[in-house]
């Protein structure tokens, strides 16, 4: 009885998260404009994906060049932290935390001050990637910095009295042995990146859009004309939540090969 | 044979020595995002103090701080925010604990497919997520407003305080619970004495990863308010920079309110004692 309890709880906390989303997925196939009535199935809306074709593209190349410029900066900046002994090392760690408890409006509204004093446009391409990258780069540090834990710090001594240029020993003895951390601090760049909106709408020049900001125009402003795309965003919803199963699945089966693999 | 071994070292060494100019320690390796945190960091946190205690001619002044204490509008969204916080934190907390609870105490595979489950909703876009729950109020005829605020807020926050909670529980000694219950302890008190305060530094991360968001998530209250719902700080703090058409509009006003809600992340820096990395809701990573 107390499992079968405790098993109808957290079928009741999915259904609150679900729900929504599924509505929305079941909405994105009828013809109509609301949800509510189910006019006829029909594709619509997905036909109609292409006017939102340069939001989506804004969202994703955004996301790709600021997560791999952080995951750069990031894991030479954790490979510095994590070897230098003295002071310098702490206090570059301590302020790569500052935004990631700072938030989001106070972190975008001080760049458009530092924009300002330098005598900058406050909103520009340049402002938006360097809040994405300010954003994410801490998260990709704080990615790598487990894995340079767990590696044997002789290896990179090894390397070196064994002839290794510093940059060799980086590139063939590090890299490779953090690698993983360096992957899921790419990955949670992005994930970052693309949820933003604060930043984006800050910084960005205003013809720019992302999904975030394209979509909370849509349903923050109650106009006729803005809501006219909600349809869509429906539709693009429903390709998002079925590439996140996607992936999601297919990351748990890799994962679950790999133990399998560990195991023999 | 010893000729050899001389003769090897010196060939290998030779190139360190050509390319001095281009060798490096390892710890210089963060030089770059050093001086890219500095820039971008550091200096801009330093211009929020600046612009805070300056007036439009640049001169030192607390007449900021005056205009924002003494404007009751302002102050109650202060106030608003930080309860609308508070409220939602703790929402998020009685719904999620137990469902971190029971996930914790599932087995293998099941335990995997239902935090699957709940890790997923979050990879797409928040904004679209509210979009999807204002569909659903207005599906079930509830009109926006402070309830709908609530709803959209605690909806688009969960997945990040279910996360810290379970990673927390996940690790947590099992054999406490099993001694304390074979001392003597019934499930209530197992429960408030062990499994509770055991799960304590979860439940700070959970709310660090609630509590602040939510005072300067404004996207959520613009969608779920209406025209009589309350707004968030956050807000306040956007507005003053992004004036109509995307002018600048007070930034010194702007720099105060930036400088408050700092404050107020110190000070929740502080009685939580600080912020625990490893239990970051969004560095789970599965």
């Amino acid at each position: 009885m107390k499992k079968f309890l405790s098993f109808l709880y957290v079928i009741i906390v999915l259904a609150f998260v679900y729900v929504p989303i599924l509505i929305l997925v079941f909405y994105s196939f009828s013809s109509g404009k609301t949800t509510g009535n189910f006019e006829v199935f029909s594709f619509k809306w997905y036909s109609k994906l292409g006017e939102i074709k340069d939001v989506v593209l804004n969202t994703v190349v955004l996301a790709v060049v600021s997560s791999a410029i952080a995951t750069i900066l990031g894991t030479l900046g954790a490979i510095g932290i994590f070897y230098s002994k003295g002071k310098f090392g702490k206090t570059v760690n301590g302020i790569s935390q500052i935004p990631v408890v700072n938030s989001e409006v106070v972190t975008a509204c001080a760049l458009v001050m530092l924009f300002m004093a330098l005598g900058f446009a406050h909103r520009s391409m340049f402002g938006v990637y360097v809040g994405h990258v300010i954003l994410t780069t801490p998260f990709v540090v704080l990615s790598v910095m487990p894995k340079l834990k767990q590696m044997d710090g002789s290896l990179y001594e090894a390397a070196l009295d064994l002839g290794a240029t510093p940059t060799q020993a980086l590139f063939k003895v590090i890299l490779p042995e953090i690698l993983p951390g360096i992957l899921s601090g790419f990955m949670l760049a992005i994930t970052l990146s693309l949820d933003d909106y604060i930043i984006t709408a800050t910084l960005s020049p205003l013809s720019f859009d992302t999904i975030s900001t394209a979509v909370y125009k849509s349903i923050a402003l109650t106009t006729e004309k803005a809501s006219e795309k909600i349809p869509i965003y429906r539709a693009l919803t429903t390709i998002i939540f079925l590439l996140t199963v996607l992936v999601v699945i297919l990351n748990a089966s890799v994962k679950k090969r790999n133990r399998k693999g560990e195991v023999k | 044979m010893r000729n050899e071994k001389v003769i090897d070292r010196s060939a290998y060494k030779k190139p360190v020595k050509a390319n001095r100019l281009f060798t490096f320690s390892r710890k210089q390796l963060c030089i770059p995002y050093g001086l890219f945190l500095v820039m971008f960091v550091v200096i801009p946190l330093l211009l929020i103090v600046y612009f805070a205690f300056t007036g439009e001619d640049g001169s030192f002044t607390f007449s900021n701080f005056i205009r924002f204490f003494s404007d009751t509008t302002k102050l109650s969204t202060l106030f608003i925010s930080v309860l609308v916080a508070l409220a939602v934190t703790v929402i998020c907390l009685i719904v999620a604990y137990p469902v971190a609870l029971i996930l914790s105490k599932m087995k293998g595979n099941v335990a995997m497919i239902f935090l699957l489950l709940f890790i997923t909703p979050m990879w797409i876009n928040f904004v679209l997520r509210a979009m999807a729950m204002k569909e659903l109020l207005s599906l079930l005829s509830l009109p926006l407003g402070n309830m709908a605020n609530l709803i959209g807020l605690t909806y688009d926050f969960l997945p990040f305080m279910i996360m810290p909670l379970y990673s927390t529980l996940i690790k947590m000694d099992r054999s406490l619970e099993e001694a304390a219950h074979d001392l003597g302890a019934g499930k209530v008190k197992v429960f408030t004495k062990v499994t509770l305060p055991l799960s304590v530094p979860g439940i700070i991360s959970g709310a660090m990863m609630v509590f602040l968001p939510v005072m300067s998530c404004y996207v959520v209250t613009d969608t779920f308010s209406g025209s009589t719902g309350f707004t968030v700080i956050g807000k306040l703090i956007a507005w003053s920079f992004l004036g109509e058409g995307g002018t600048l509009a007070d930034i010194h006003g702007g720099a105060t309110i930036s400088l408050v809600m700092l404050i107020i992340m110190f000070v929740t820096m502080i009685a939580t004692g600080g912020f625990k990395n490893e239990n970051n809701a969004r560095g789970t990573n599965l």
